[in-house]
């Protein structure tokens, strides 16, 4: 229950394997095509952190030393960033990773009721701090900051898709048939 | 009556307009830009000549346009900083970060018309002779990223970007680059940082000001989306016909973002000062009123850094009136025009155009417990007034809020939130955190009085009772509140 102190250790937390960890070639070259778009290599962390996170679902420490070298950074120069920005991850995540916005006009229309029925539906916590992914592996829920759609509110981000005025039967609806959110997700989950 | 003025969101809203090129050319798009880069030099009576870039600029000047952004400073000025003599490249940044809670404006313009803030930006770097432009989209707008990619490509498809742009020489190039959740990137200088593949740290100013040491540390012009779109409309109108749309000083129009307890929020582009709060809140052309049987309470109207006003409250505003003898004007907060002036002579501001409005439903503890969380959570580290205060204030709040408030709280909220901003901190999140709460509490004392006496004094328990969630979000007789206070604080720090 303590805060682990920061360092490269964090980087370690989930499951990985050491060995295999490998960009396949179409998405080395995607992001080599980033990084020349940049007058200075590196501009283009985020962007290429952007494009691993999605294809690996998470930022593993192989994928953080890996930015690095490509970038030619030491690899606290991306740990930080990793750290830092709130969008990327640590752990793998569901497969449905799903951000429900708990700043002000959504709490006014009742997100935070939304939470608390996602986290009990799925046995989460609805009063821990951070993302908590089920045990199944399928669903991550997340309290996020105002994701610049207040007069939908209250809204939701299902990987990619943003969800406009959720009602709590729209929530019963996912959890019972999440295909229909299969279309957002992610290239390769983990 | 009043009604909407639509400029930028002239076609975005039609029914059955599309964000592709070709929808935007059939819709009379990018004309201004061939106006804009053959425009023909021209001689002054003293015999100088004017480029085309001089001339626009001059337009951007003479139209008063006012940054969209949150500041409200006016863009020509901001050009006129630029170090041109420095031999570096010049930059320009479209800020499209639309991180300030409530604020959904740049959005509607990103997803429905991008070609329009291409075509404002592309003519805002032929102005300024940039020759690679960025824009900064917020990690969330996924989607947002991709139609600014599609439109970014279908313009250079049609030789409107890349090389000799449009046949007239001109070289420019603009990429998408997607931040990644933080609030802190608003700010020009940490979106800079940020851009450099950094952490978001805003800079230090001076040296660091952007239009001579910015991006790369070479001059960096840094401007909002709708700051951009009112580039197109001033170059197709002209600096001085712009200039009347609006009140003096604060011209042109605003996409008003309008959320929380009204019956019709949306995104509303009103003449700027030509339309009051009230209007905003009230009139059917806009909010159209609370909710059946509800009172207003408070209204934040200019994203939740700006101070909220209560309902009822009436301020006091310094005017010169027309014989230059300045005149004091009591006015009810419901009455101010809605525009940069004003609402800064009244004690707040109208930032990035986000008015939130509060009923009696909800306790002004809350909104602004909710309020304090967030910045708490956005504050970047740098400064510890700003680091250590906003999770200060967020802490005292999430106890007030959950019923463990101490009589002294207020107190402590208004001690804390005093003694972060003017000057205390290098970017402007020190005062922009402290103002919802230098505010909220001066002005519903009441409430936070009240909440503060009604919490039990805080009391060591010996024996912290394995406290289970269900047990802490089960109400009425469920776990004391000194031992809740104890698990919750707990659960959070893991």
């Amino acid at each position: 229950m303590c805060r682990r102190p920061p360092g490269l250790d964090g980087c370690r937390k989930g499951k990985q394997t050491a060995m295999g960890w490998t960009v396949p070639q179409s998405l080395e070259a995607e992001i080599d095509a980033l990084v020349a778009r940049y007058p200075v290599k590196r501009s283009a962390s985020l962007m290429v952190l952007h494009a691993l996170q999605r294809h690996f679902g998470w930022l593993s420490q192989q994928a953080i030393e890996w930015t690095a070298q490509k970038l030619g950074l030491q690899p606290i120069h991306i740990y930080e960033l990793v750290t830092f920005y709130p969008m990327f991850r640590q752990e793998p995540v569901g497969r449905w990773q799903i951000k429900v916005c708990r700043t002000l006009s959504c709490w006014l229309a009742g997100s935070h009721e939304l939470h608390r029925r996602l986290c009990e539906r799925l046995g989460l916590d609805p009063h821990r701090q951070g993302p908590q992914t089920t045990a199944d592996g399928r669903f991550t829920v997340e309290f996020v900051e105002c994701l610049a759609c207040c007069h939908t509110a209250p809204v939701v981000m299902i990987n990619d898709d943003l969800w406009e005025r959720v009602s709590l039967e729209q929530v019963e609806s996912w959890l019972t048939r999440p295909e229909q959110l299969a279309a957002s997700a992610p290239a390769q989950a983990s | 009556m009043p009604a909407e003025y639509r400029l930028i969101l002239k076609h975005a809203l039609e029914p059955g307009y599309t964000p592709d090129l070709a929808c935007y050319l059939r819709h009379g798009g990018y004309e201004t830009l061939r106006k804009g880069l053959t425009l023909p030099p021209r001689t002054l009576p003293d015999g100088r000549s004017l480029s085309p870039q001089e001339q626009i600029r001059e337009e951007v000047v003479k139209s008063g346009l006012r940054g969209r952004g949150g500041a409200g400073f006016p863009c020509g000025l901001k050009w006129s900083f630029v170090d041109r003599r420095s031999g570096k490249p010049i930059y320009l940044i479209c800020n499209a970060d639309e991180s300030e809670p409530g604020t959904f404006k740049d959005r509607q313009i990103i997803y429905r018309d991008p070609h329009q803030l291409l075509e404002g930006m592309i003519l805002a770097c032929f102005a300024n002779d940039v020759h690679l432009g960025f824009i900064y989209i917020r990690g969330e707008f996924t989607e947002g990223a991709r139609i600014l990619e599609r439109a970014l490509a279908e313009a250079r498809d049609h030789g409107l970007l890349g090389k000799n742009i449009l046949g007239t020489g001109y070289d420019l190039d603009i990429l998408v680059h997607r931040g990644a959740g933080a609030y802190i990137c608003g700010e020009e200088t940490g979106l800079i940082e940020s851009l450099e593949g950094k952490r978001p740290y805003p800079r230090i100013k001076p040296p660091y000001f952007p239009a001579v040491l910015g991006l790369y540390l070479c001059p960096t012009i840094v401007n909002n989306v709708e700051t951009l779109c009112n580039i197109k409309h001033i170059v197709a109108m002209g600096g001085s016909e712009f200039a009347k749309i609006g009140t003096p000083n604060n011209t042109g129009t605003r996409l008003v973002s309008l959320s929380g307890h009204v019956r019709r929020p949306g995104c509303y582009e009103i003449e700027t000062g030509k339309v009051t709060l009230g209007e905003l809140i009230f009139d059917p052309a806009f909010g159209g009123g609370l909710r059946e049987g509800r009172q207003l309470q408070a209204v934040i109207p200019g994203g939740v850094s700006a101070k909220v006003f209560r309902a009822g409250e009436r301020v006091s505003l310094r005017r010169r009136g027309l014989d230059g003898k300045e005149v004091v004007e009591e006015r009810d907060v419901l009455d101010l025009p809605y525009d940069f002036d004003t609402l800064i002579a009244a004690g707040s501001m109208s930032g990035s155009g986000a008015v939130i409005v509060i009923d009696d439903s909800v306790s002004m503890v809350d909104v602004l417990a909710n309020i304090s969380a967030f910045f708490a959570h956005e504050s970047c580290g740098q400064c510890t007034p700003c680091r250590e205060g906003s999770l200060w204030m967020a802490k005292i709040l999430k106890r007030l809020a959950s019923g463990r408030g101490r009589p002294r709280d207020a107190e402590d909220l208004l001690h804390i939130a005093d003694n972060i901003p003017g000057g205390r901190t290098i970017c402007a999140f020190g005062d922009a955190c402290s103002w919802p709460v230098q505010s909220t509490v001066s002005k519903f004392k009441e409430q936070f009085l009240a909440r503060g006496a009604e919490g039990e004094p805080y009391r060591k328990v010996a024996q912290p009772a394995a406290t289970s969630v269900a047990r802490l979000s089960g109400t009425g007789g469920g776990a004391h509140p000194a031992a809740s206070a104890l698990a919750s604080s707990v659960s959070t720090a893991s």
